[in-house]
Formats: structure tokens, sequence, C-alpha cells
């Protein structure tokens, strides 16, 4: 085979709806002429395939597909390049590939979901005449080391052209480019593990090919062009060299190699190339010096000048043009009852804009600083008009006081300023108190001025450990404000990895200015701020779970040092309620009606991709008109499926007289307690933990044996999910993907609720230990009932293996029609199980990494052989196995 | 691999194999009036089926077995089906489409009969039956309507249907190849590509394939925008024994593009051009002389292994060009080491 070097072919990404803002908007507004002219563009430009993606929740994906490549057929000047059909949906892709005459690439298909799936896919491309990417993602979830990605790469290349038959040269790995210089040290390598990946590929699957995303590797400079060119070329330079030759490459963010200033080539070799420790931190000393050499101004057309007053208002926030700015909003202001009316209206209009742009990666933050400006023009224009009124009329009162700083040791405020004026402009109060503010001062700023949160900013890597700071000196003092966590460096996972375990208090990572409004709205609104704080720490703590269980293992103690640090009850002066009934309890077609009510609607609007808390989320200036939409078909489709019956839901509940007998539960027929009917197995927490916190485990709640205490456990299945089949069949026979979707979240959404309402009646009536418990909504989706109910796969219990004996305790098959599959998922999906505990200061927790001392044990207690059990709990492996 | 599939590709491998002629020209000669058309079969059928030449496989086999034989007599090695338009979408104008199944099966059978009673007679020089599946009435990458360019009046999957049924047919009627013949829109060709394998996956078997596309004009490209190289790329996944063009074209507008494609294709090529451009009758007058001078050129300079024509060529063309090409060697396959090969309008190589 002769090896491949320095041929680069260059895919146009303009025409893909996740990629770039402006295609979308023009695709959801229908406006397909100029969603063509975008195509036009590319392939004028030197695009010598396009990739084609309308992965939009909020679009009827395939239509629109077929629609766009339809069109695209009637554009000889567009249709003469290969078509690349992108989509997550293999619906989509399939409806793609009926569309085009020529031979296309799919992009993509993976072993994510098992070989099966990935071989019929295959083979149906091979049959539609194309050529496919195919991911570095398994069952096991997407590669991110170099023998991962190898590992995945070769066991998809043998299936393809031993199974399927499908040509090799036909093959492209696409082996997951992701974000370096982030700060966190995980990711420092990404950048040589893609590079090396792409050698060993090309040195040894003969004529497949590699290709990538490339701008995803410079993530972590968003804002500052010049540095990411730099990036892009560099690892452009190398992977090239090792054998990329395919790449979504967008022309415009490329430097020529030669062409990068000797001491930037270096430092982002370095960091490319993770050449040294340091080397993230030496990149950032020298970025901003890069930053202002991004191109000329171009001579302004003043087309746009014929628009009506909003349109010029808008146009002039994304353009960020100040030189008409008072006259447009003065203008405005004539046509409006009331001044704030304009900054409500039309410039917020604009400013979404922006921050839809910025969010989608379309707009950088200089440009974003200059849209700041020209805000920041047109309200100090309009302040005085909004005053006078005040004098005339009632009086506004702001919507809350919210005290901004960039922490000590950084001078950089652009992006903070940012979300100060948007703020402003929202009706807060803002105390700016500017940069390199040291903590103290901070501290005593908000407490002379009772502001109601603090927002904390910082761009360079130093900043995130001042944050941290921060937190722990607010906690020390007891303060419960909400802190705010921004700016270009931090990062969701740095918020909840780091930041959070240092606070109790409300804590929020917030993305962008964009962001900024709904985020200050949830925390400071009464009816809303419990539950979006505690919604915000739970899915913290579970990002803080998966970050905990990637980590290599340091900071572990063996398991016996762990046992040794149990979680402490005092069980002498605890006395267990015994349950109402031992034994089952079914439950054969639960009143459906009941459930709707205690829905839990946040996780089904980010099922959708719908970012936000209910009920705020429909009144959000962003998704709120999608999300409205959303909710309508929802609350129609619920009332068709509790009026006609088009689910039913089941249930079986059972408590038994239990015991722990070290990190097990045992339990008993009766409660003679000498007849073992079954033991429960659970893990235990082995990171290395601060004085004062426990190593824990499930079975600490469970009164051991030899306290002689007479304890209990329960356990439950339940399912909204029986009869979704023959629905769902109807909905894909008219491919509805819609109302598929719509029906399989609103079944998830209507068992969970089951789930959270049979607790309550299990705390209340069937066990019975709280009988008096009367909390609202609220309060139970906070959780502040006594009690939980963890679920075997899930983090404190995350062995998926337990299952089958909870279910064949519970008989659950045939009591709640639940079966389990062989990887332990439950049919239908749409259904929960777990165990019940009662004891008061039961709690939830995240097992995280485990030592091989208690795999071993743990291999041992269940009577199952090592290698099984590693593999069920691969994820929470600390060691590496064999 | 069949007996017939092992018999094709010896008899490929050592000389060029002669395709028949036009069935359309043959038919037309006969002068057949509506109720020629109709038969017995056909007697109290509303609409008018006259110019439904296929249809006569059930109504008058006698006539298209006749013409079959004429052209095995004129030295044909490989005679086409009389099921150019024998889909459910073609029918449909003729409202037949309950009879598909059973037309092919007829328009098979027959030319089967015929092959058959050719080889007996000559076994060193076997006939093959290729079952025809025509381009239909209606193109899946085109609109019918200039105002709305994303509009189709046939989709992929209908097509796919179609074709099927075609397919189940020409297959019980026992042919020994699938000729998907006169593609100009090559999202239709992928479609009976599409359907074909699905058959034979049903059926549990397998016969080679042959593709020939048609290049409507001077520009040089199909109907529906692709050059030469650009198609050849797009259906390559079907793994044909043979791919080429047909129609359209007389040979002498056709040559250079069947030299692009044999530059290009790892298989064999064939050719079965038009007996020249239409005169101002409509008529096609070149004549056999005529044209075989110009395919034997193409088969000495090594472009050709397949050689017949379409509109116009009668026995005589056929005669001729069979005693033109004999004894010259057929083109040598080449082989190429594995490369991406992808096509919009245009080719697109990975190398």
């Amino acid at each position: 085979m002769t090896k491949r070097q320095g041929i680069f072919i260059n895919i146009g990404e303009r025409t893909n709806v996740t990629g770039s803002a402006k295609f979308k908007k023009l695709i959801l507004n229908g406006e397909f002429d100029a969603a063509l002219e975008v195509a036009l563009q590319q392939v004028e430009a030197g695009a010598q395939i396009i990739d084609v993606n309308m992965d939009e929740a909020m679009l009827d994906s395939e239509a629109a597909m077929v629609k766009f490549l339809n069109l695209i057929a009637s554009e000889p000047e567009i249709s003469r390049v290969p078509i690349m059909i992108d989509s997550s949906k293999w619906s989509v892709i399939e409806a793609g590939l009926k569309c085009v005459q020529g031979k296309a690439i799919v992009n993509s298909i993976s072993l994510k979901e098992g070989e099966d799936i990935f071989i019929r896919q295959a083979k149906l491309i091979k049959r539609y005449g194309a050529a496919t990417v195919v991911m570095a993602f398994d069952e096991n979830g997407q590669a991110d080391t170099l023998d991962r990605k190898y590992e995945i790469c070769e066991r998809s290349y043998k299936i393809l052209t031993g199974k399927v038959g499908f040509p090799p040269e036909d093959i492209i790995f696409d082996p997951n480019i992701f974000a370096v210089a982030t700060g966190i040290e995980e990711h420092n390598n990404y950048g040589v593990d893609f590079i090396e990946a792409t050698r060993k590929i090309t040195d040894n699957l003969p004529y497949c090919h590699v290709s990538g995303g490339v701008s995803n590797v410079s993530f972590s400079f968003r804002g500052n062009n010049p540095v990411r060119e730099a990036m892009h070329s560099v690892f452009l330079y190398h992977a090239i060299q090792a054998g990329m030759d395919m790449g979504i490459v967008n022309a415009g963010m490329m430097t020529v190699y030669s062409e990068i200033p000797n001491e930037l080539r270096e430092r982002v070799e370095d960091v490319i190339l993770n050449r040294r420790s340091d080397a993230t931190d030496r990149l950032l000393e020298i970025a901003e010096k890069y930053k202002g050499e991004a191109g000329e101004e171009k001579k302004e057309d003043l087309e746009w000048r014929k628009g009506t007053a909003e349109e010029r208002l808008s146009h002039a926030l994304v353009k960020g043009i100040t030189a008409f700015i008072e006259a447009d909003t003065e203008e405005a202001r004539q046509k409006f009852d009331r001044p704030l009316e304009v900054i409500e209206g039309p410039l917020m209009a604009g400013m979404n804009i922006v921050g839809d742009l910025f969010g989608s990666g379309q707009m950088f933050l200089p440009q974003v600083v200059k849209s700041a400006r020209v805000m920041k023009q047109a309200v100090a224009y309009l302040l005085p008009f909004i005053e006078a009124e005040k004098v005339e009329g009632e009086t506004s009162s702001s919507n809350g006081k919210i005290l901004m700083a960039t922490v000590k040791g950084d001078v950089h405020d652009i992006g903070k300023n940012i979300v100060g004026v948007v703020l402003q402009c929202n009706n807060y109060e803002v105390i700016d108190m500017g940069v390199m503010v040291p903590c103290e001062d901070i501290l005593q700023k908000a407490k002379d001025e009772n502001v109601d949160m603090i927002g904390l900013s910082g761009l360079i890597t130093p900043s995130l450990e001042e944050m941290c700071t921060v937190a722990a000196e607010m906690e020390r003092l007891d303060m419960k404000l909400p802190l705010l966590i921004g700016g270009a460096t931090t990062s969701k996972v740095h918020t909840a990895v780091k930041i959070a375990p240092n606070y109790s208090g409300p804590l929020v990572y917030v993305l962008d200015a964009s962001r900024a409004v709904g985020v200050a709205g949830s925390l400071l609104n009464e009816t809303t701020k419990d539950k979006f704080s505690s919604d915000v720490a739970k899915e913290y703590l579970d990002i803080r779970t998966k970050y905990e269980n990637r980590d290599k293992k340091d900071n572990q103690v063996t398991i016996a040092e762990a046992r040794e640090n149990h979680f402490k009850i005092d069980w002498n002066s605890y006395v267990p309620e015994k349950p109402n009934f031992t034994g089952l309890k079914t439950f054969v077609d639960y009143d459906l009606s009941d459930l709707v009510n205690t829905i839990d609607w946040t996780p089904f609007f980010r099922t959708w991709e719908l970012a936000g808390t209910y009920p705020q989320i429909l009144t959000d200036k962003v998704v709120g008109k999608s999300a409205s939409d959303l909710f309508k078909d929802a609350q129609n489709m619920l009332q068709k499926i509790v009026d006609e019956k088009w689910l039913k839901a089941k249930a079986v509940i059972g408590f038994w007289p239990a015991n722990a007998v070290g990190d097990d539960v045992e339990l008993y027929s009766d409660d003679k307690r000498s007849d073992t009917i079954e033991t429960i197995h659970f893990l235990r927490q082995q990171m290395k933990k601060r004085s004062g916190k426990s190593n824990m485990c499930l079975a600490d709640f469970i009164a051991p044996r030899e306290t002689g205490i007479h304890d209990y456990m329960g356990g439950f299945a339940v399912t909204a999910g029986i009869g979704i089949e023959e629905k769902l069949a109807l909905f894909k026979g008219t491919h509805d993907d819609y109302n598929d979707i719509l029906l399989k979240a609103l079944a998830d959404r209507l068992a969970e609720s089951f789930a959270e309402h049979m607790h309550l009646r299990v705390r209340k009536e069937f066990w019975g230990y709280a009988r008096d418990e009367n909390f609202d909504n609220q309060d139970l989706i906070k959780e502040r009932f006594r009690g939980i109910r963890p679920a075997p796969g899930y983090p404190a219990c995350p062995d998926h293996t337990e299952k089958p004996a909870l279910f064949s305790l519970l008989n659950a098959r045939q009591n709640a029609g639940i079966e389990l599959t062989d990887s332990m998922a439950m049919l239908p999906a749409s259904s929960v199980s777990g165990y019940y505990m009662a004891h008061p200061e039961s709690q939830f927790f995240g097992i995280g990494k485990i030592s091989k001392d208690q795999v071993e044990d743990y291999a041992k207690r269940k009577d199952m052989d090592l290698a099984t059990v590693e593999r069920w709990l691969a994820p929470n492996l600390a060691y590496v196995r064999k | 691999m069949t007996d017939r599939t092992a018999l094709l590709k010896r008899a490929m491998a050592s000389r060029i194999l002669v395709l028949d002629g036009a069935m359309g020209t043959m038919i037309q000669s006969f002068k057949l009036g509506e109720e020629d058309f109709r038969g017995d079969l056909f007697k109290s059928k509303a609409k008018d089926i006259k110019g439904n030449n296929d249809i006569l496989a059930m109504t008058k086999p006698e006539l298209i077995y006749e013409i079959h034989k004429k052209f095995l007599e004129a030295g044909a090695d490989i005679i086409e089906t009389n099921s150019f338009n024998a889909t459910s979408i073609s029918q449909a104008d003729y409202e037949m489409e309950d009879v598909i199944y059973d037309l092919n099966v007829a328009c098979a059978k027959v030319a089967r009969k015929a092959a058959d009673e050719f080889t007996a007679k000559t076994p060193d020089k076997p006939r093959f039956v290729a079952g025809v599946l025509g381009p239909t009435s209606r193109t899946a990458s085109l609109s019918p309507d200039v105002n709305d360019p994303a509009f189709r009046n046939i989709s992929f999957d209908e097509l796919v249907e179609s074709y099927k049924e075609a397919t189940r047919g020409l297959i019980d009627g026992g042919v020994d190849i699938i000729l998907i013949e006169t593609i100009f829109d090559t999202l239709n060709a992928k479609a009976a590509i599409f359907a074909v394998q699905l058959v034979f996956e049903e059926k549990n078997m397998d016969l080679p394939i042959m593709i020939s596309g048609t290049i409507t004009d001077a520009s040089g490209r199909t109907l529906s925008g692709q050059t030469a190289e650009a198609f050849w790329y797009s259906v390559r996944h079907a793994n044909p024994i043979s791919v080429g063009f047909n129609c359209a074209l007389g040979a002498k507008e056709l040559r250079r593009h069947v030299v692009a494609l044999s530059k290009v294709a790892d298989t064999a090529v064939s050719a079965h051009p038009n007996a020249g451009l239409p005169n101002e009758m409509g008529e096609y007058d070149e004549s056999p002389e005529e044209m075989t001078a110009q395919l034997k050129e193409w088969a000495e300079s090594g472009y050709l292994n397949i050689v017949g024509g379409c509109c116009g060529t009668r026995p005589d063309h056929i005669k001729a060009i069979a005693a033109g090409v004999a004894g010259i060697k057929p083109r040598k396959i080449p082989h190429f080491e594995p490369h991406m090969r992808l096509s919009g309008l245009e080719p697109f190589k990975v190398i």
C-alpha cells in the first residue's frame, strides 16, 4: 500500500445547522433560497465536498434534508461536488441517501449501539452506493485515548471489511478531535492522542481515510481567532503528516503554518503536542498579544439603513456600529409607548441574536464587546427618559442587585462587562468592582451593599483557583448568596468538580452573557429559586461523579481503610418502623391521571435539547416559543394518553426484614431472621476523603446484624410504558418522528413521576414511617423527605448485575410486565426500579472509582468471576483491567 | 455462480460479445393495430393500448419470438427482453399496473425460448437473455415543475418497489442477466440496483448485472447532468459485469464517452448506439456498413467488450457488427489500486 501523505480534502461545513447559526436560521425560517446561496458560496470558495446537516430539535430533519438535497440537485454549480449526508439520526441519513444520484459520504455510523445495528446500517450504505464516516465510538462511549481510538477503529474496520464486505477505501475514520488547553490536565494529551491514532490507523488499516472536525481543538480560545487559527494549522500540519486526509475545516479560520510567528508557533506546538506541563499557561501568557491581529474592518455598506428603526437597531447591535445609534434609538423611542419598551423590545432582540451567534461560535468576544458598546450607548440615551417617567409615575424597583468582579490576579473583564450590560438592560442593578479584586473585598462589598448574588469572572487558569478560594471563604462565613461563575477558561465541568465542593449555597456556571439573564431570573424568583439551584446542584453532582470516574487511581484508599471510615449511624438511638406489610404488593393498572400533576418537566425539555428550567423556560427569550409549542403538544398528547389509555402503568413493591452484613444487605423471609432469601451486594467509595467525610456504602444505612436491631429494606419496579410499542409503530409507519419522540419522552416522565408518587405512598402508607409528611411538589422535587430510593445502575450502586436479584424478589416480570435484557436494560424503557431505605440519614452519593482489592472481594461475595465483574464495573475501575 | 454465469464470463474473456438491435424499430415495421395489441387477453379493456410494445409479449408472443430469432440468426450473443417499459410506473399510462409480474415473466420466457433453441443449434456459441429494466417515465432527481425545483413526481422508494416487481418476473421467467439500461437519471438506476439486490437477497441468488447509461446531448452529460466518469462512480457499487452507454447518440457522437468510460471502468465496457442521429423524418438511416466501420475501430482500439445497437438497428446491422468485431480481442479489464471515488455531477477522486 502506498502511504498517503500531504493530501488534504476540505469539507465545507457551513451548510450545517449545528455548526452555523446563520444556516440554521435560514432553514428554520424556510429560506431555502438563501440557504442554497450558502452552499454555492462554499463550493465557489473551494469546498471539495459539502457537509449537509439538519439535526435540529425544532426541525423535521428528514423533510429538511430531502428538500435541501432536492434543491441542490437542481443547482449544477453546487451539485457538481459530492455531498456528505450528516446526521446523528439514521432515518435522516437514509432519507438523504435516497435523494443523491452521485456517490455520497454518510456522516456517520459507529458501534455506539452495538454491532448488529452497525452492520445493518453499513450494509444499507453499501447498497445505496455511498462511502461512510465511522466515529471512534462504541458501546462504552466515545474514544478519548490513543488505545481506545485505535481499538475501536480496528474493530470497526474488521467488521466492515469482513462481515459486511464494505470496500476499505470507502471507510473514513473520525477518531474524535477534542479541545486541548482547557486547563484540565486530562485534556492536555487529546491532540497527541488524535495524531497518534491517525498514524496507527493509516499504518495498519489499508486504504481507509481519517477525518475530523478541526475547530474543536481550539475551543478554549474562543474569541481569540489568531491563536485559534494558529492552533488549527499546527494541528493539521502534524495530523496530515500522520495520515489525516480529510477534515471539516472553515477555510477562513486557518493561517499558513510557516507564517505563524515563531514564538506563537512554538507555544501552540507545545500545547498541541503536549510537550511540556506548563504549555497551556505559556500559551495563555502570550495569547493576548496576538488577539488584536484579526482582519481589518471593511468599508461599510449602508444598504441596511433602509430598514425600519427596529431592524436598524438589530443590525447595529450585531455589527457593532455606533454611528447612528442615538438617532435610531430616538426614532424607536417615539414609536413605543414607553422608553423601557425599546430596551425590552428591539434592543434585547438584537442582543439575543448576538447571544445566539456567540453561543454557536459565529461571533467572537471582541465582536460581542462592540455589540455591548452599542447597547450601552442606546441604554444611556434612554436612561434620562426612563428616569423622567419614574418621577411621573410608579417607581419601578430593580429585579435584583448583583455584584460582579474579576478575581484577584486577573485583569480580564470583557466578558464580565458584557454580562453586566445585559443584566442592566434587564433591570438588574449591577455593582461592578472591576478587575484584580481580592476575595475579602468582594465579600465585604457584598455584605455592605446587601446584594442578591455575586458573579465572579476570570480568563486565565490561576483565576480558577482563586474562584475556589472565594467559594470556600463564602462557605466559612456561612453565606448563602448565589454565586455565579463565568469567563473564558471556566467551564461547567470545572465549576462542578473544583468549585462546587467548596460551597453549599447556590452555585451556577454561566456559559455566556446570553444565559446570564435566565440564570439570574431563576435564582431570584421566589417560586423557582430552590428548584433551580437543586437541579443545578444535582446536575453538578452528576458531572462530578462522571468526572471522578474518569480519574486515574490516585487518592484511593484500601477497601479495609474505606470500611473503617464507613458512614456512622448511632444505631442505639434508632428504632426502625416496621412496614405495614412484608412481601409483595402489585398494582396492575394504575390510574395515570394520578401521575400527571407530579411530572418534573425540566428533564423533558432537556430531552429536546432546550436548556432551561420549567416553567421559566416557557417565557425564555431564546427558546420560549419553541418550549411553549412543545409544551402544548405535550399537554395534548398527555391528555390523550390518559383519556384514551394509550399507556398502562404497572408496579410492584415489596418490603423485607433486612440487616447489613459488611457491605451486603441480607433479606430474610420473616422476622425470625434465620432464613436468608436474598443478599444484596453494595459497593463502597474508595476515594481518599477529607477528615470528617465518610467512605459511603448504601449498606451503611441498614442496621448491621450484630446490633440485633430489626431493620427493613424495600424494593420496587414501576413502569408507564406498557402498550407503547403499538403506538410507536403507528408513528413510525407514518414517519412521524416528532410524535414518536414525544411519546417516549412523556412515557419516561410518567414513569419517573410514578416512581416518585409510589415512594410518597410508601413513606406515608405502605411502610408508613412518615405518615404526617406533607410537602408541596417543590419540596418533593428537592427531595427534602426522609428516605431514599437508589436504583441499581446509578451512581450509588452502579452494578447493573444486581437487577436480576431485585427483579426475582419482586417477580417484576410477572407482576409489573418489565423484562430485563441481556445488557440489564429494562423493557419497556419507561421503567424505574430500585430499593427503598428509610433511615433519616440515608442519602445519595456516587461510588466513584474503586480499586482492585474491593472488586476482587466483591466478585467473591457475588460468586462471579473477576473478569465479568470488571467488565460490568468498567466505568468505575480505578485501574486498567487485563 | 450459476453455470450460465460461468459460461457468460468465459465467453466474455474470449471474445467481444454482440448484443441485439432495436426491438421497437422491428415492431413498428409490422404496423400493428389496436386489436393486435389487445389480443384476446385485453379485448374488453377500456383504455386504448396501441403502442404498448411490451404487452405484445403476452398478446402476440409469437411475433416477439420471431424478432428475437432474427437477431439471434444475425449473430447476437445476448438478446434483450421486450420489457423496456414493463414497470408499474411506465405501464400506468396504459392502466396495466396489475399485470406487471406476468408481463415480465412472459417477456423473459419468450426470449428464453428463442435463446435456448439457438444454443442447442450452436453449443459452442451459447446465447444469453438479458432482462431489461428501463428508465421508467419519471425521474427521481429532476423536478417536472420548473417553479418548484424541490418537487419530485416519483420517490426512490416507489422506484424500488416498481423495479422489484419487474425484476421478480424477469428472474422467474428465466433471464441470465439483469440489464439496467438507457439510464438518463442515475438516481433511478441506483433505485434499480437497490431493488435488484433486494430481490437477489430475497431469492438467495445472484445474477450478473449490466448497466448502460445514456448521454443525451452534445454537452456530454446524462440528462441528470453527470459526466461519464461521475456516472460510473455512482453505480460502481453494483459490481456490474459491464458498464456502458446506449441510445440517444450515434456511434460517432458516442465514441468519446465510451473512451472516457473505458479508461476508468474496472469492469467490461459495452456500447449499443443508435443507427446514427435521426433525420428530418425522425428515422435512423445509418447503414450497417457505416455503423460497423466505426464500431470496428473502437474494438480495434481496445475500448469494447460488448457491442450492439439501439434505436434504428435491424438484424442486418447486427449481422454486420458481429462480422466486423469477430476475431478482435476484447478490451482487457484493468485493475486499479483501491481509491475512494466519489461523485456529484462530476467525479471526485481521493487518492
